[in-house]
């Protein structure tokens, strides 16, 4: 990690309560650009709630955060449109064609046909695969097109949530060499995996995510 | 994006998902003409059927808005879409226009066949007059129903249960809409005696209907699909 590259996540002290419930209780976390930062802890330990936050999904309730430079308090619609969350659902419409639902996604930042394109081109589906339905695609097509849907919705931090699930291990390494790729042009990586062999050799950093209601974070070097 | 480019973004993208799947084609029209074919079966009289031939017509357009609705919303919640239209920090207000032009659209077709089915199966008629008052509550009730649609299609979208729950939110809020476009048609195909004068005020009532549902879920929208 580039320590003074500039950073894209800034957490201070971040709480996040669900109902009554403290999902994060006082997050301290830096993330630079070009990072890919993998986030690990038991189920419950807070890992989807720290990519909702970083994604301006959900609000502080206590706490300071600046996620691309824009405030998580004040400015969460600017964050969301410089984000892409890529939850366990990848965000698509299945009667509609790869290359269909990748311009639909890059109208909604006025991205050019150029810039569709070459988000069709860098995932590889601008062949066979664009005129395809999602419908009739395998999961690790699926998740490569979500990534498309990213790239050209010039997402400047990407949050991944399991992103490994449900791919075969031809999908797995596709996926890892698209982010890495991803990254060398510019992109940030924060990865929620239980996937420790595979995302650990993808990440450049390994946090932990511990303990369900109080949450601690601990960087070592990757 | 302004608001009215994001709802054109969407309402095109509804319509080209909808003409993929031929779901409204396929089965809400052919849904919609049973409940037309079954209520001639039911009534089994001409001079009934004529009286009641306007509440049929909005009747079945009311139980199949139920449907495209939960069709509509169910392409956004299928794979974490309306999640993603969040994320990505596209304007709420512009999702909410985007969905109810692509509602309306599709509850135009489906009752461009319903008034076909009354004239033929009811024996419903049509003068110059009333043809320019029905035409005109056709596309005034159709704002309406979609912009309710889409209000309550969001609202529910998220909650457990929500295909018996958006039946129970919506069908009572568009009893107004049922009841003053059921009397504007009444006064255009001239049923029960009505002149077609008596219709006018009834479309008055739905054009405050739907302005208010129209204003309202565009504010609120945004609200109603948060976490």
């Amino acid at each position: 990690m580039d320590h003074h590259a500039e950073p894209v996540v800034e957490l201070e002290d971040a709480v996040v309560v669900l109902g009554s419930f403290p999902a994060l209780a006082g997050v301290d976390l830096v993330v630079a650009r070009g990072e890919i930062l993998l986030l690990r802890g038991p189920n419950g330990a807070g890992k989807t709630t720290l990519l909702r936050l970083c994604a301006g999904l959900l609000p502080l309730a206590r706490g300071r955060g600046h996620v691309a430079g824009c405030d998580l308090t004040t400015q969460r619609d600017a964050v969301r449109a410089r984000v892409g969350l890529l939850g366990h659902a990848n965000g698509l419409y299945a009667d509609l064609t790869v290359a269909e639902n990748v311009r639909f996604w890059g109208a909604t930042v006025g991205a050019t046909p150029g810039e569709v394109d070459a988000a069709l081109d860098r995932m590889d589906l601008s062949r066979r695969l664009a005129t395809v339905p999602v419908n009739r695609l395998s999961a690790g097509q699926r998740r490569r097109t979500a990534l498309a849907c990213l790239v050209a919705r010039r997402a400047q931090l990407w949050l991944l949530d399991e992103p490994h699930a449900g791919l075969d291990a031809a999908g797995r390494d596709e996926l890892d060499a698209t982010l890495r790729a991803a990254v060398g042009s510019g992109a940030t990586v924060i990865v929620a995996s239980h996937e420790l062999e595979r995302a650990g050799s993808l990440a450049t950093r390994v946090v932990d995510v511990v303990g369900g209601q109080a949450l601690a974070l601990r960087g070592e070097g990757g | 994006m302004s608001t009215w480019r994001t709802a054109l973004l969407i309402a095109m993208k509804d319509l080209r998902v909808e003409a993929r799947s031929r779901i409204v084609l396929v089965q809400v029209l052919p849904f919609a003409g049973l409940v037309m074919v079954l209520f001639a079966f039911a009534l089994d009289s001409d001079t009934v059927l004529e009286r009641v031939s306007p509440g049929l017509i909005w009747m079945a357009t009311v139980f199949s808005l139920l449907i495209v609705v939960q069709r509509s919303f169910g392409v956004e919640t299928a794979d974490g879409a309306l999640d993603a239209l969040r994320v990505a920090g596209v304007r709420a207000s512009g999702i909410f226009v985007g969905k109810a032009i692509a509602l309306a659209a599709q509850l135009l077709a489906l009752e461009v066949l319903l008034t076909v089915l009354a004239v033929v199966l009811y024996r419903a008629e049509l003068d110059a007059d009333g043809l320019v008052l029905f035409v005109t509550t056709v596309l005034v009730a159709t704002c309406g129903l979609a912009f309710v649609g889409t209000l309550y299609g969001g609202l529910a979208a998220g909650a457990k249960g929500r295909e018996t729950l958006l039946p129970l939110l919506l069908f009572p809020v568009v009893a107004p809409v049922l009841i003053g476009a059921t009397r504007a048609t009444e006064a255009a195909l001239g049923a029960s005696g009505a002149a077609t004068s008596e219709g006018w005020p009834w479309v008055a009532l739905l054009v405050v209907f739907a302005a208010l549902f129209g204003a309202g879920g565009t504010l609120a929208f945004g609200s109603l699909i948060e976490e």
